[in-house]
C-alpha cells in the first residue's frame, strides 16, 4: 500500500520581512500505484511542496496535514520520513566531500531497512542500478555529487530511488538541465520504479517534455501556492499549447 | 654554547638571500641571549597560552627525564642517539638559525641528538617509527632530533608521541637532492601534556618532502613546521590534521620559505573542534623571495566546528617579493555542519548523528589518504571515530 494524502497544507518561509506564505492550502491525494504530475510556472511553490513533504528545516508548516498510509508524516523527522517510505529526488543534489557513493548508498540502505544489506546481492544490485542508468562502475568510488555533471547528479538520484525502494517518490524537477538522452535514461529508471507493485510518484516539473516518457495518471496545475486545476494527461497537452497564462491571470485577479 | 661549525656557516652562506624584514619570521641567532622571553604580545606568540607552557618558552629546565624513546630500525636506516662533537655538528644542520628562545636553548643546552640517517640511494620500505612516551607532565625536557635523508633515498619517519610530558623539541630535517622523504608527527598525548616543537626542513634540488602533523591529544600542542629550499625543483607537501576537545589548545604554524626557483609548496591543514574552550590556531606563512622565480604555492586550512564554545583561528599570510611565479593561492574556511548536507543524508533515511559522523569522516578522509602510510591511515580513521564518540555520537547507542 502507498497512499499519500495532502490536506489543506499551508507553509511559510522566513524572509527578512518576516514569514512569507508559500503554500496556501494544497490538497492532493496520490493513491496506490498512481503517478501525479504537478506543473507550474517558476515561483508557484512546486519545490516548496516537495521539500515540505520531505521535512526541510527551512519551511514551517502552519496548517494542514500530510499522511502516508494513514501515518502523520509532519510529526516525523526528516530521516524518519525517509524510513517511513518517502523519497525526494532533489533538483540540486548536495555534495558530500569525502563520502563515497558506495558508502553512502550502503549507509542509506542499512538505515532504511534497519539492517545491513547482504553483501553479495547488494554489490550486484548496486552495479546493476548504476549500469542501467549508464553510470560507470567506478562511480561508486567517487564522492557523493562532488564533481558530478548535471546529468550524473540526476541519474544518481534515480539510482538511489531504485535501490532504496520507497513507497512514494517525489521527483523535484528531475528533468531540468537534462539533454534528451539523459532524460530518456532517467525516465526509464522512473518507469522501472513505477512498474513495481503499488508505487506512488509525484512528478514536479516545469516542462511537459518529461511527460512524453513518463505518462501520468493525473496532472495538476500549480499556481500561487495551490492546485489551480486538475485533470488527466490531456491537461498537459493543453499547457503545452497554451502555457500557464490562463491560470496566472486568474490567480492575479483573485 | 654557541654553535658556529663550518658546515652551518657554509650552509648559510651558500645562497646569499636578500634580507626580508618581516615580523612573521624574526631573524635567527644561535645566541640564547638574543632571544628575549616572550611576553605573549609578539606576533608569533600572540595566540599561545604561555602560562600553560610550564616555562618551556622561557627558562624551564630542559634536562628533565620525562620521556622514553624507543624505535625500530628497518633495514637500510640507522637510528640512534649521538652526543659530543657529533651532536654539536648537527646543530643547525637544516641550515637554519633559531628564531625563538626555546629553539636556541635546545640547540645550546641539550647535549644529545636523536639521529635518523637514511644513506644515499637507499630505499627503506618499512616506516621508521620512533615512539616517544611521556612519563611525567610535571617535569620539563628538551629534545633535538635530526632526520637526514641522503641523495636519492626514500623513507618514511614516524614520530609518535604518547603519554604525559612537558617537552620542547627541535626536529631538523635534511632532504638531500633527489630524495623522497616523509615525516609524520603524531601528537596523541595524554590530556595534561605540553608540547612545543619546531620542525625545520631543508629540501634539496628536485627532492620531495612530505610533512604530516597530526594532533589529537595534549593540553597545549604547538608545532611550527618550516621549510626552506636548497636548490631548484624541490617540493614540499605540508599536511595537518587536528581534533581539539574541550580546553585543548592546538596550534599549527607553517612557514614555506621559497628560497630557490621553481620550488613548490602545498599545504592542507584540516581540523575539527568540539567542547567548551577548544581552541585551534593555524597560521600559514608563505614567503616567495626575489630569487624564487617560477614557484608554485597553495595553502589551505579548513575547520569544522562541531559544538558551541570553540574557537578556531585561521590566518594565511602570503608575502611575495617577485612577480615571476607560476601560481600562488590560499584558502581558509571555518564552518559548522552544513545543514544542506545533513538534510540530503537524512532524506535518505540516515539519522542526524550518523549523518554528522559521515560528514566528519568525509571531511578528513581525503587528507588521511594523502598521508600515504597505510598503518597510520587505519589508526587515524579509528582516532577520528573515537573523537566523534566524545560528542557527536554520544547519544548513539
Amino acid at each position: 500500500m502507498s497512499k499519500l494524502v495532502i490536506t489543506d497544507l499551508h507553509v511559510t518561509v522566513d524572509t527578512e520581512d518576516g514569514p512569507k506564505e508559500i503554500l496556501k492550502g494544497v490538497t492532493l491525494t496520490i493513491n496506490d500505484g498512481e503517478t501525479h504530475a504537478i506543473m507550474g510556472p517558476n515561483g508557484s511553490g512546486k519545490s516548496t511542496l516537495a521539500y515540505s513533504i520531505a521535512g526541510h528545516p527551512k519551511y514551517t508548516i502552519t496548517g494542514g496535514s500530510v499522511t502516508l498510509d494513514g501515518q502523520d508524516v509532519l510529526s516525523l523527522s526528516v530521516d524518519e520520513r525517509a524510513r517511513a517510505g518517502l523519497f525526494l529526488a532533489m533538483q540540486y543534489p548536495v555534495e558530500v566531500p569525502g563520502v563515497s557513493v558506495s558508502n553512502f548508498l550502503r549507509t542509506a540502505k542499512t538505515a532504511i531497512d534497519g539492517e545491513a544489506p547482504k553483501l553479495r546481492t547488494w554489490v550486484k544490485d548496486v552495479n546493476a542500478a548504476l549500469e542501467q542508468l549508464n553510470l560507470d562502475p567506478t562511480f561508486g568510488t567517487r564522492n557523493v555529487n562532488e564533481g558530478f555533471s548535471g546529468g550524473e547528479k540526476k541519474r544518481h538520484e534515480i539510482a538511489q530511488l531504485e535501490l532504496l525502494d520507497p513507497k512514494v517518490a517525489v521527483l523535484d524537477e528531475t528533468d531540468s538541465g537534462l539533454d534528451i538522452d539523459a532524460l530518456k535514461i532517467v525516465s526509464e529508471g522512473v518507469n522501472r520504479f513505477r512498474a513495481r507493485e503499488g508505487k506512488g510518484v509525484l512528478l514536479i516539473t516545469h516542462y511537459t517534455r518529461i511527460l512524453r516518457y513518463i505518462e501520468p495518471d493525473h496532472v495538476h496545475v500549480f499556481v500561487d501556492g495551490k492546485v489551480a486545476a486538475s485533470g488527466g494527461k490531456e491537461l498537459a497537452d493543453e499547457l503545452e499549447a497554451n502555457g500557464y497564462d490562463k491560470y496566472l491571470s486568474k490567480a492575479a485577479s483573485v | 654554547m654557541t654553535v658556529t661549525t663550518d658546515s652551518v656557516r657554509s650552509a648559510l652562506e651558500q645562497a646569499p638571500l636578500d634580507k626580508v624584514e618581516s615580523h612573521l619570521h624574526p631573524a635567527g641567532s644561535y645566541d640564547v641571549a638574543d632571544h628575549l622571553v616572550p611576553t605573549g604580545r609578539e606576533e608569533i606568540w600572540r595566540f599561545t597560552p604561555l602560562k600553560r607552557l610550564k616555562g618551556l618558552h622561557a627558562d624551564a629546565p630542559l634536562d628533565g627525564r620525562n620521556t622514553r624513546a624507543t624505535w625500530n630500525a628497518p633495514e637500510g636506516a640507522k637510528v640512534g642517539v649521538v652526543t659530543g662533537d657529533e651532536a654539536t655538528s648537527l646543530r643547525g644542520v637544516s641550515g637554519w638559525a633559531p628564531n625563538t628562545r626555546f629553539t636556541a636553548r635546545i640547540l645550546a643546552e641539550v647535549p644529545a641528538t636523536l639521529l635518523v640517517d637514511v644513506p644515499a640511494d637507499t630505499e627503506v620500505s618499512e616506516p621508521i617509527v620512533i615512539d616517544v612516551d611521556g612519563t611525567d607532565a610535571d617535569v620539563t625536557s628538551g629534545a633535538h632530533v635530526v632526520l637526514r635523508f641522503g641523495t636519492h633515498s626514500k623513507a618514511v619517519v614516524v614520530l609518535n608521541h604518547t603519554g604525559s610530558a612537558a617537552v620542547a623539541a627541535v626536529v631538523e630535517v635534511v632532504v638531500a637532492d633527489g630524495a623522497d622523504a616523509s615525516v609524520v608527527s603524531i601528537q596523541d598525548w595524554a590530556d595534561d601534556a605540553v608540547h612545543l616543537s619546531h620542525h625545520q626542513a631543508r629540501v634539496g634540488r628536485d627532492a620531495s618532502y612530505k610533512h604530516a602533523a597530526i594532533s589529537f591529544g595534549g593540553d597545549v600542542v604547538r608545532m611550527d613546521a618550516n621549510v626552506t629550499y636548497d636548490g631548484p625543483g624541490g617540493s614540499a607537501e605540508l599536511l595537518g590534521l587536528y581534533f581539539a576537545d574541550a580546553g585543548q589548545h592546538i596550534e599549527h604554524r607553517i612557514f614555506a620559505d621559497h628560497t630557490a626557483p621553481r620550488t613548490k609548496s602545498h599545504a592542507v591543514y584540516k581540523g575539527a573542534l568540539q567542547g567548551e574552550k577548544a581552541h585551534t590556531v593555524w597560521v600559514g606563512n608563505v614567503l616567495i623571495r626575489k630569487v624564487a622565480e617560477g614557484i608554485e604555492t597553495y595553502e589551505e586550512n579548513r575547520n569544522l566546528v562541531l559544538t558551541d564554545g570553540c574557537q578556531a583561528d585561521s590566518i594565511p599570510n602570503l608575502e611575495i617579493e617577485t612577480g615571476e611565479i607560476e601560481g600562488a593561492g590560499h584558502a581558509s574556511a571555518t564552518a559548522r555542519f552544513d545543514d544542506e548536507q545533513l538534510f540530503y543524508l537524512q532524506a535518505r533515511g540516515i539519522s542526524e548523528k550518523e549523518a554528522q559522523r559521515l560528514v566528519v569522516h568525509g571531511f578528513f578522509n581525503d587528507l588521511i589518504r594523502k598521508v600515504g602510510v597505510p598503518s597510520i591511515e587505519e589508526r587515524l580513521l579509528a582516532t577520528v571515530e573515537a573523537e566523534l564518540a566524545k560528542n557527536v555520537l554520544k547519544e548513539l547507542s
